[in-house]
């Protein structure tokens, strides 16, 4: 007997009890359904973290100032006053895998502008931060090297300030105040968004020449911070490694000793947040597969009612000469074209469930085609796996008995 | 062609040992038409289950055209019960929501010949058996008597040398069991070897040879006297219509 041949007769004993069959579908339906649907979900969220710590430079690697336990105490991070603006020359000197880098310092900030205030993070810098975190203006521009040399009052600000100070305003030329020090607006940085990997609004911030901050608000001489650029993704590791050694020379660190800085890689964080992402991929489409497995489960019990109510046709397909093996694969064929077209119908819902929540929640949702395959071949091996015992249990019927069976 | 040699089967039936055969040895020879006879619990079913190669003999030779089966393995069971003995029984066993042609076309799905091919046979097995105006009807629409034909139509479509019939007019009245036996009576004419189980003696006697079995034993192995025609037969019954 062809494939085909036996593909049709296995339709066909589907199509007599087509309520039972459709039901025993939907098992594998809603089973290939969600784990297309969480996939996509979990795939999707993979997606936009990537992007948004593409969107914050992969090749960024962020040195910070370390802690200083004084008297038992932590101090935390930015409290020591080591890190100083001839380290972030001599990593540009002497570290062949930076690009480039900006200095900067922290403080929070009180910005008042005519009715309204708002407390957001305010960073001193260069310009080249706006370069190094590849982060362009939506209006106006940032501040000069000249505003930094003369510690002018000039601002760069945020989406978030600008939304909570200004509105409807244009900012740009505007004066606001913060703390109490009037500086002029230069320009709105493009939002960047919620960044997963920071877990914070990356927008709420102020960015003003380092010079005026350190001079006209913290009066710290030291940096909090220095942005450098790897020249490539690749290289940030490199990168990495060159500065830390660097600064321990430069900060006179012994062997042994803990570093008064630490120095973060971007594509570290990017490596962790994707790792997380295929994590979270896996244990959603591990939950959908339980279901997948429930159906198959489903599949095996109308097989085995299946293999019981026709015990006299296969007693009489036994008697007119089928061996065992057809009998076997007679029934399971049945229960792969059940599980396959659950399958090929899953996916459909799958796909349509990833659009619904793509539209309504407005989560980023993709498909793999590879996902799609994978789901074809689960669930023929589902039909396989759960179709096997009552086919074999259906071969294995004594004729005698079969035929005699009521 | 078919030779039984001391023949003994037994089975066990929970804790109890079941001796169904106890020697049993026929010979039957192509173109017979031979009726077996006899009680329930006689062994006549344990007969015709290994003259069908659905069983072995527990003891014992069975040849089939020289063949010894019991020597077979499962697999080539199956061809012989596919190629060379076709199978009627009491309840048709046809499949529901299968066409007669489906029904008939069933032992050429197992047997190495093409879909056309098999259909061609079907067709003409049909019309021997006088059904080719119901070749798209399913077994719900036939009448017992239409529904046995269709159930010898599929014995026959692999045209194999033996046909073993278990009580095959057993849920049939009386006038439609005389006209499967004349349909018997044609086939067996034309060269087929028939083997019959029945308890009716008027069914036994349109047979050619009878053999009764008692005990697991052969009682009586004797030729059928003052055979009568089945298609004689007929003319003497009422029809349904009366």
């Amino acid at each position: 007997m062809d494939l085909l041949a036996i593909i049709r007769i296995a339709m066909r004993a589907l199509s007599r009890n087509k309520m039972r069959s459709v039901l025993t579908m939907l098992g594998i339906i809603i089973g290939v359904g969600a784990v297309i649907a969480m996939l996509g979900v979990g795939q999707g969220a993979r997606q936009t973290m990537q992007e948004q710590i593409q969107a914050m430079g992969s090749n960024l690697l962020f040195v910070g100032a370390g802690t200083v336990t004084r008297g038992g105490m932590h101090m935390g991070w930015g409290s020591t006053k080591s890190l100083v603006y001839d380290d972030m020359l001599a990593i540009l000197r002497e570290c062949p895998a930076a690009h480039a880098a900006a200095p900067g310092s922290s403080s929070n900030g009180q910005v008042v502008f005519g009715n309204d205030n708002w407390a957001t993070r305010l960073n001193g810098t260069e310009p080249q931060y706006f370069e190094v975190r590849n982060w362009p203006f939506q209006e106006g521009s940032g501040f000069t090297q000249d505003d930094v040399t003369m510690s002018a009052n000039v601002a760069a600000i945020g989406e978030t300030v600008r939304k909570n100070l200004f509105g409807a305003t244009d900012p740009v030329g505007q004066t606001l105040r913060i703390n109490n020090l009037p500086f002029r607006v230069t320009g709105v940085l493009s939002p960047k968004g919620t960044s997963a990997a920071m877990s914070d609004d990356q927008d709420d911030i102020i960015l003003i020449p380092l010079t005026t901050l350190q001079k006209k608000v913290t009066g710290q001489p030291w940096l909090r911070w220095i942005m450098v650029s790897a020249v490539s993704r690749e290289a940030s590791y490199a990168a990495q490694k060159q500065i830390a050694s660097l600064l321990r020379d430069r900060h006179h660190i012994r062997p042994g000793a803990e570093d008064d800085f630490f120095v973060r890689n971007l594509a570290d964080m990017a490596d962790v947040a994707d790792e997380a992402g295929r994590v979270m991929t896996l244990l959603l489409a591990s939950i959908a597969s339980v279901s997948l497995v429930v159906g198959g489960i489903g599949i095996m019990n109308i097989m085995l009612v299946s293999v019981t109510e026709r015990t006299r046709e296969i007693g009489l397909r036994i008697a007119i000469g089928a061996t065992e093996g057809n009998v076997q694969q007679q029934f399971l064929t049945e229960a792969v074209v059940l599980s396959l077209i659950g399958g090929v119908a899953g996916i459909l819902f799958g796909l349509t469930a990833s659009y619904v929540i793509t539209q309504t929640l407005g989560w980023p949702v993709l498909v793999s085609p590879i996902v799609i395959g994978i789901a074809v071949l689960f669930s023929m091996a589902v039909g396989v796996f759960f179709g096997f015992y009552p086919a074999r249990k259906a071969a294995q019927l004594d004729p005698i008995e079969a035929l005699r069976y009521e | 062609m078919i030779q039984v040699q001391e023949v003994h089967k037994y089975y066990e039936l929970g804790e109890t040992r079941v001796h169904a055969l106890r020697g049993v040895s026929v010979s039957i020879a192509r173109g017979e038409f031979v009726t077996i006879m006899g009680s329930s619990g006689s062994g006549k079913s344990t007969f015709m289950n290994i003259l069908g190669c659905l069983d072995k003999p527990s003891v014992g030779r069975y040849l089939l055209e020289g063949v010894e089966v019991s020597k077979l393995t499962k697999k080539d069971l199956a061809t012989i019960r596919n190629h060379k003995i076709g199978f009627v029984f009491q309840g048709f066993n046809l499949l529901s929501r299968t066409t007669a042609l489906e029904n008939v076309e069933l032992p050429t799905l197992y047997a190495r010949i093409s879909k056309s091919e098999g259909e061609k046979r079907s067709r003409e097995a049909l019309a021997l058996v006088g059904l080719s105006d119901r070749v798209a009807h399913f077994p719900s629409q036939l009448s017992g008597g239409q529904q046995q034909r269709v159930a010898i139509a599929r014995a026959l479509v692999n045209r194999p040398s033996t046909l073993l019939a278990d009580e095959p007019t057993g849920n049939l009245d009386s006038r439609t069991s005389v006209e499967i036996m004349d349909i018997f009576q044609n086939l067996n004419d034309e060269g087929l070897t028939i083997v019959l189980v029945t308890h009716e003696p008027d069914i036994a006697k349109f047979a050619k040879r009878s053999i009764q079995f008692r005990d697991g034993k052969i009682r009586r192995d004797e030729p059928v006297q003052n055979r009568p025609q089945a298609s004689e037969v007929i003319k003497t019954l009422p029809t349904l219509e009366d």
